[in-house]
């Protein structure tokens, strides 16, 4: 418990909470695009632009890690567009090849910068899986002025991302530039990956992503509090998960979170206000019960006559 | 045999098992489902190691077919309550991915298992790790059980070939036909997580994903015939293998991600130079480009 307490727990806590909420409200604009997978393939080609980013400048340096990490997920996109624009491939595949690719690529370079650092590799095995606890007071000021931006991104032209999504001819139709709209997008996706990628890690970042947006989509069908709750789902998870990685020495962060984010997606399942299963059980056996009603005063009304 | 022919016969024989499977994984549009089962096939492992305490062939596979199954009908499932594929594909993989990774840094964390060895392989180790085979002499364990899935992978595809062609590219005509499209699905992922669990001492749970889909892709743009892009998706799976170990061996790093970096370089020259698909040949022939959009309308 005095672990909890101490200041710079505090600090991490208050960054997994901001990246949270950060990722699910992006989630929902990616479950909506059906790109919940990109974030998936776009988190493991960051990798390799991390570790070139560390071998450049020598040791951990988060806001040029993130920038090698936009980098090379940006490449990564791009692989992604290109190959599925101009061959046959299909995009699922394209995805699959440059995730894989890149994060061999990543593993590559991993190797030989912890040969040749030496002593100096710690903190850079903790992008795979995410190290909370390595996180510094500086790298959670990054973390907190990128993930309000990306909110801000989100919130500000929250009609705009609307019409984008569910009506894009619609949005063309009113001046709405679908390749702006389209980068911007691409860019907030991207930012919100690289923030999370030391807390979380490459392989599990996209979870944070996916699951609380699938799990809001069981409470409500109003895209605006979809976003509300997938931020608020989000948010718990990485603050639950922090805490509970914190309980042991050396266990990954990551994996927590995405552990208490699948917890919440379970109960979203079984008592969803608007598609859980319970509640689907509920209203069958009531309309079933109704039927039963109707037929037997139709039987009745029928025998008086 | 010397120690070097050990790991060039096990990547090969890695290329070869996985650029078969993954010519099917293409056909049938299941790239992710690949990525999501090799990564659950993680807590299949865990599981088996957890309840018999070691870590043997046997109990491997049969832990890898469990969750890769438990994967397919999970994804199937969510979808079939209105996720979407790819959503509900990310839902249950993360999940069961992260439920392996707590247990093995909680529980399993020793030197026999670590997350580190599971997601990048140790093909280094697999030579000294031999089993005694009657008639042939000592076998490291992992080639044992390549040859055995190889094996198993090439009966039943070749017993069913007509069947597979068909379930892959008009599944609604093989269904009218009584072929068990259902039923060869999940035959299908079976074959999928043994091959991926087979794999996974050598190049570990995210490099499988490169090993299977990306030769298969390359092959793709090479043919249109199904049984030359099988034979060529092995070749290339081969090829990658043993370019990516010299590769490793010369810049002096990571065998499974250099094996992982050269199935992307043998795309990357499918993708540029093939005859009828690739981007150069349409650039120069304006009406190759022409012919091949036609073809994908």
């Amino acid at each position: 418990m005095t672990l909890l307490l101490s200041p710079n727990t505090q600090w991490v806590l208050l960054s997994t909470l901001i990246l949270g909420m950060a990722a699910g409200m992006i989630g929902c604009l990616a479950y909506w695009k059906r790109q919940s997978l990109m974030s998936d393939a776009l988190s493991h080609a960051a990798l390799p632009g991390v570790v070139i980013a560390f071998a450049l400048y020598g040791s951990k340096n988060l806001p040029l890690m993130i920038l090698g990490a936009a980098i090379s997920a940006l490449a990564g996109a791009f692989f992604i567009g290109w190959i599925r624009s101009s061959s046959r491939i299909k995009e699922d595949t394209a995805m699959g090849m440059v995730l894989s690719v890149f994060f061999g690529l990543g593993i590559m370079l991993l190797t030989i910068v912890n040969r040749s650092a030496g002593g100096n590799q710690s903190g850079l095995d903790g992008f795979i899986f995410g190290q909370a606890a390595s996180m510094v007071r500086s790298d959670v000021y990054t973390m907190l002025a990128l993930g309000i931006i990306v909110m801000l991104v989100v919130f500000i032209a929250f009609k705009e991302w609307k019409l984008y999504l569910f009506d894009p001819d619609f949005a063309k139709g009113l001046g709405l530039s679908g390749r702006w709209m389209n980068a911007v997008y691409t860019f907030v996706l991207v930012l919100v990956i690289v923030i999370g990628i030391q807390a979380v890690g490459v392989i599990l970042m996209a979870a944070l992503l996916i699951i609380p947006s699938v799990s809001a989509r069981y409470w409500t069908n109003s895209f605006k509090w979809m976003i509300v709750l997938s931020a608020v789902l989000g948010g718990g998870a990485g603050v639950i998960g922090t805490m509970l990685s914190a309980a042991g020495k050396g266990w990954p962060t990551g994996p927590f979170i995405v552990a208490a984010s699948s917890a919440m997606f379970a109960v979203s399942l079984l008592f969803g206000a608007e598609k859980g299963l319970v509640v689907k059980a509920v209203q069958l056996r009531m309309q079933k019960k109704q039927l039963a009603e109707s037929w037997t005063q139709h039987a009745a009304i029928e025998e008086a006559q | 045999m010397g120690y070097t022919a050990w790991i060039l016969l096990t990547a090969s024989l890695v290329g070869l098992c996985c650029g078969i499977i993954g010519t099917f994984l293409i056909l049938r549009r299941m790239a992710m489902m690949a990525d999501a089962i090799s990564h659950t096939v993680l807590l299949g492992i865990v599981v088996a190691f957890l309840i018999t305490r070691e870590l043997s062939g046997i109990h491997m596979l049969i832990g890898s077919i469990i969750a890769g199954l438990l994967t397919a009908v999970l994804v199937q499932w969510f979808h079939s309550r209105g996720v979407q594929q790819d959503a509900s594909i990310g839902v249950v993989f993360t999940t069961l991915f992260a439920i392996g990774v707590i247990l093995i840094a909680t529980q399993a964390g020793n030197a026999h298992l670590d997350v580190k060895h599971a997601l990048m392989g140790e093909i280094t180790f697999v030579p000294w790790n031999i089993v005694n085979v009657p008639f042939i002499g000592g076998v490291p364990e992992a080639v044992l059980m390549l040859v055995i899935v190889l094996a198993v992978t090439l009966v039943v595809i070749l017993a069913f070939y007509k069947e597979w062609k068909l379930t892959s590219f008009d599944p609604a005509l093989a269904a009218s036909l009584g072929i068990p499209v259902v039923f060869m699905h999940y035959v299908f992922m079976s074959l999928v997580s043994v091959t991926t669990v087979a794999s996974f001492d050598a190049v570990g749970a995210i490099m499988v994903v490169a090993m299977l889909i990306t030769p298969a892709a390359a092959a793709y743009l090479w043919t249109d015939r199904l049984s030359v892009m099988l034979v060529l998706s092995g070749g290339f799976g081969i090829l990658s293998a043993i370019a990516g170990y010299y590769i490793a061996v010369w810049l002096d790093t990571s065998i499974s991600g250099s094996m992982a970096f050269a199935t992307g370089l043998v795309f990357l020259f499918s993708f540029l130079c093939s005859p009828k698909h690739g981007v150069l040949a349409k650039a120069v022939r304006p009406h190759a480009r022409h012919a091949a959009d036609k073809e994908a309308a």
